[in-house]
């Protein structure tokens, strides 16, 4: 359980509201808690993780309870009920793709960046966890990182230690 | 080389674009649906063309659609079903990313045959970069007036949507996904009633797959008839097989139903045979939900003669030998992977995606995992391999949905037929950490009917 | 009444109104052959069919499909088809398979039977004593979660939550606003606010009388004693909330009001719902007109009002840890 005052009270921007209201409106009348989903991703893509004062206020926007939010939120895999690095890599550890390699992938990326699954480096940059298959086991070992899943395919150790220090440079030049 | 209905164009540049898929051909079944045939005729035509669900379950299509119920002034819905999470199984992102369109166009000669004004596309919310490609799809066909009122002035409107999931693989069951796009958690809704009669928002709703959906293109095009005339028996036109694992080329295939087991896993034309040189130690045929079959039974019956990729040939001798076609995704294992350690790795996947709503799943995946963890980590007992298979047998049947079957049948076909190795991981604790039980004689000729195991 | 349709469980048949369910129509006919029904409530819309303990056999479809159903399936959400013949306690299957949902269910359940105050009248108890295995068969650590606080009146006690869902339905249907829920998925489900909340509003002490097993129970009754130490008497008050009737059952201990429940039939359900004033906030004889003391069955535990009596689960017979547990509480409970 999250105690509330840990996070900061947030307030949607127009841009964002723009985009809620348009989602909205794929849904018949009084059917709107059909957003819910597609609303969570724009507010993790905004924020970086899903914290309990943006779904609250997802849960006004879309007049439903609270607890609804809750509920589907934690639910689902994609959504970060805690901070997360500001990329997480998210690497296949299913079975085709540990067939290929994942396992070992997994292990690089653990002592490339230092840190264990799921926790982030101290520079707040990276986080990493083994999901689920991603649907991509012809070209494993995989991985993907937010907020749009950028994937990439046949990992190998070089190739993610490239993709890791491109990430790193980006970065500093930002 | 066998026919191509989905996957024909795939190489041409810029058959992403509305311009070029147009070029080769595209959307020319929306015309002739929308012009020339009544809704009913296009039920008509996907009902000879003998097409099953791509989606696993091989339902035919023709006859879902027309379950669906009619009532006056209520909504009809189509949704399709781009959930694709299924290990093994990674066709749909495939045609999704390469010919957005083709689904698109499939989805407005559907919608417009099950009369729905309004249809979803769920895609699974990792697949970000696929949504983007679609909802780009559908802004094209938009402006050039395929989508939106009044369809080719012929008075019919569809609106198309993109809906992301949230990453849960169980949201792929038809009635979790209805859940899911409703807003709610994916949990499997208890049927009756099924969606035909109440589904999305409690209206007559037809789920398909995406290939399901882009499979009507060419059926429209040519013809039920024609499209019947492409594969074996009943399995007819077709199909899209995600090839991984230990292969020389995995990737996707479109093959024609009905060719040997053996050409698909062999011949260049198609995955070029097991790679570094191995040799083939087993398959998992359809999707990770499907029985393991070691490589003897994956190639020939347990009465010698071949194997084929069919929908009734794959599932031929029962869960006793055979296995099923399921959503297509076929795993190579070679002669060095360790069926205990994927067992083991499938039933976490399982433990992680059941939805927890019904206590068998909830509780046994957790259990079937655990004992399997403590028998690949070699600490596990013979007692371990048949409490095992008591569990499972305690799942199987007995669930709200089938991801109970699902996580239970990998589990008992892995036993089944690997229980030597299971064995050997008990008996030598030590060495089963070190190296791998091996080839062993899962190859070998098969000499009789191997006796039926025990019941489930 | 030729609307009527007849189904026949375990031999005996019965006539019912068309979209009944087996369930039900087994509570019609009463006696051993009426499955036990964990996660089901007749008067929550949409439960039923997640514990699976009410599985039964159809072994006659209906008179114009007389096949059998391919699979066992739950009787609470199964509606029965004119000439449906139905298998229940007459069905090895059907027993072999409940016995493995019971033990399904007791796997990651704490087993704290001895210090929790729903024992005597919880389901999973007497289902693990008919149904139970002499000893577990599951050899890893059970799973626990984090204590949770969900306000003054009412305990949480998430480890022995079966995820019947009826506190849910309970809250969407029975009370204003709903604040808790289920959260996260598979077994790591638990019951939740999230963040910390009370569950209070007016019919929120429901949820007690719904959850079939101890995981909500009533904070201002706890650990005051056993219920079969305490005399139910049925009694009512001219309650002031317009939904509640004020109809409630009052739990005696000597001359005090322990607690105060809503009454129930004999399928273990509440009759009627009643307020959190009633239940909480009036528990003093005087608040009451008393009417008779409440029937209890003879096969419960509480009818009893002995512990000696008191049959513990088989798996606490095996165990050291909770038996001395049991004694434990035991002398406590005979100091009172
Ligand atoms: C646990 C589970 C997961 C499933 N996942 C998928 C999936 O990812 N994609 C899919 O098309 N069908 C999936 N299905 C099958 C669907 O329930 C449904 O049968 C299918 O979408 C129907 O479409 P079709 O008739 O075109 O195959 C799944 C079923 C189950 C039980
Ligand atoms: S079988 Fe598993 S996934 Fe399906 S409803 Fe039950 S708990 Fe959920
Ligand atoms: S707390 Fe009780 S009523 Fe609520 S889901 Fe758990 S067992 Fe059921
Ligand atoms: S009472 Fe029927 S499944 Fe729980």
């Amino acid at each position: 359980m999250l105690k509330v005052e840990e996070t900061q009270p947030v307030e949607f921007s127009s841009a964002l509201l723009a985009k809620f209201d348009e989602i909205v409106k794929r849904y018949p009348e009084g059917k709107q808690k059909s957003a819910l989903l597609p609303l969570l991703h724009l507010v993790q893509a905004e924020y970086g993780w899903t914290s309990v004062p943006a779904m609250d206020k997802v849960a006004e926007f879309l007049k439903i309870q609270p607890i609804e939010v809750y509920e589907v939120a934690s639910f689902y895999t994609m959504y970060f009920l805690q901070p997360k690095g500001k990329y997480v890599l998210e690497v296949c550890r299913t079975g085709p793709c540990c067939l290929v390699g994942a396992e070992k992938i997994m292990n690089h990326i653990e002592q490339k960046l230092g840190v264990k699954e799921g926790e982030v480096t101290a520079d707040g940059l990276f986080s990493w966890r083994g999901v689920e298959c991603l649907a991509a086991c012809g070209f494993g070992p995989v991985l993907q990182i937010g907020p749009e899943y950028t994937f990439y395919e046949n990992l190998t150790e070089q190739s993610v230690d490239q993709l890791i220090d491109d990430l790193k440079n980006k970065d500093l030049r930002q | 080389m066998g026919r191509k209905l989905l996957l024909e164009h795939i190489n041409v540049p810029g058959i992403n674009t509305l311009a070029v898929y147009r070029e080769k051909g595209g959307y020319r079944a929306v015309e002739k649906a929308l012009k020339t045939l009544t809704p009913d005729d296009v039920v008509e035509e996907v009902k000879k063309s003998g097409l099953r669900g791509r989606g696993g379950a091989g339902f035919p299509t023709g006859m879902k659609w027309s379950f669906l119920a009619k009532p006056e002034g209520v909504p009809r819905y189509l949704v399709c079903n781009g959930d694709e999470s299924e290990p093994g199984t990674f066709k749909d992102r495939y045609l999704m990313t390469h010919i957005p369109h083709a689904l698109i166009e499939g989805m407005i000669v559907s919608s417009y045959a099950l009369g729905a004004n309004t249809s979803y596309i769920y895609v699974r919310g990792e697949m970000m970069p696929q949504i983007r490609i679609l909802e780009r799809a559908i802004e094209e066909a938009k402006a050039a007036g395929w989508l939106g009122k009044n369809i080719l002035g012929t008075g019919y409107d569809l609106e198309l949507y993109v809906q992301p999931g949230g990453g849960a693989y169980i949201c792929g069951e038809e009635t979790a996904l209805l859940e899911s796009l409703e807003g709610k958690r994916g949990n499997p809704r208890i049927k009756p009633p099924f969606p035909a009669i109440a589904g999305l928002y409690g209206c007559p709703t037809v789920v398909n797959n995406v290939e399901s959906i882009a499979a009507v293109v060419p059926i429209v095009n040519d013809g039920g008839d024609e499209y019947a005339k492409i594969g074996i028996g009943r399995s007819t036109g077709t199909k899209l097989i995600s090839a991984s694992g230990n292969l020389v080329k995995p990737g996707v295939y479109e093959i024609e139903l009905g060719i040997p087991v053996e050409e698909f896993i062999y011949s260049d034309e198609y995955c070029g045979g097991i790679a570094n040189g191995k040799r083939l130690k087993a398959t998992v045929a359809g999707g990770s939900s499907v029985p393991i079959l070691p490589a003897n039974l994956t190639l020939k019956y347990a009465n010698g003669e071949p194997r084929l990729m069919s929908y009734e040939s794959l599932s031929e001798g029962g869960f006793a030998t055979g296995t099923m076609l399921g959503s297509g995704g076929f795993i190579a294992f070679d002669e060095d992977q360790c069926i205990v350690r994927n067992t083991w790795n499938f039933s976490r996947f399982y433990h992680h995606e059941s939805c927890g709503q019904c206590s068998p799943c909830r509780e046994g995946t957790g259990w079937m995992e655990k004992i399997l963890h403590k028998i690949e980590h070699g600490h596990g007992t013979m007692e371990d391999i048949d409490l095992l298979w008591d569990v499972q047998r305690k799942i199987e049947g007995n669930t709200i949905c089938p991801l109970g079957d699902a996580a239970a049948w990998p589990v008992a076909s892995a036993i089944r037929h690997f229980r030597d190795e299971f064995e050997w991981h008990v008996k030598e604790p030590m060495k089963s950490q070190s190296t791998n039980y091996g080839l062993a004689n899962y190859a070998n000729p098969i000499e009789k009917k191997p006796e039926e195991v025990k019941e489930s | 009444m030729s609307d009527l349709v007849k189904v026949t469980i375990d031999g005996i048949t019965v006539e019912v109104e068309p979209g009944t369910t087996i369930l039900n129509a087994a509570r019609q006919i009463g006696g051993d052959i009426v499955p036990p029904a964990m996660c089901y409530y007749s008067k929550l819309k949409g439960s039923g069919g997640k514990c699976r303990t009410c599985i039964v056999k159809v072994s006659k479809g209906s008179e114009k499909d007389p096949r059998p159903m391919p699979k066992l399936v739950a009787s609470c959400r199964t509606t029965v088809m004119d000439g449906m013949e139905v298998l229940n306690i007459t069905s090895p299957e059907v027993l072999e398979a409940r016995a493995g949902v019971v033990e399904i269910l007791l796997i990651n359940h704490p087993l704290d039977c001895p210090v929790c105050d729903q024992a005597g009248e919880c389901d999973l108890q007497n289902l693990g004593y008919e149904h139970g295995l002499q000893k577990t068969r599951y050899e890893f650590e059970r799973r626990t979660f984090d204590r949770i606080d969900i306000g003054d009146k009412i305990q949480l006690h998430m480890n022995r939550c079966i995820l019947c869902y009826r506190c849910v339905f309970t809250a969407d249907q029975i009370t204003d606003k709903r604040v808790h829920g289920i959260l996260n998925r598979g077994d790591h489900s638990e019951i939740s606010t999230y963040i910390q909340a009370a569950v209070d509003n007016d019919f929120s002490g429901n949820v007690i009388d719904v959850c079939p097993v101890g995981a909500l129970t009533d904070k201002t009754f706890r650990f005051k004693n056993r219920v079969w130490f305490t005399k139910p008497v049925d009694a009512h008050r001219n309650c002031s909330h317009e939904k509640c009737n004020g109809k409630v059952t009052l739990w005696y201990k000597g001359d005090d009001v322990l607690r105060v429940t809503a009454r129930k039939d004999q399928f273990g359900e509440v009759e009627e719902f009643i307020c959190n004033e009633c239940r909480f906030d009036r528990k003093k004889t005087s608040d009451w007109t008393l009417e008779h003391p409440t029937h209890i069955s003879d096969t419960s535990v509480i009818s009893s009002n002995h512990y000696e009596t008191f049959k513990p689960l088989p798996v606490i017979k095996e165990n050291l840890a909770l038996q001395e547990a049991n004694q434990r509480e035991l002398e406590k409970t005979f100091k009172i």
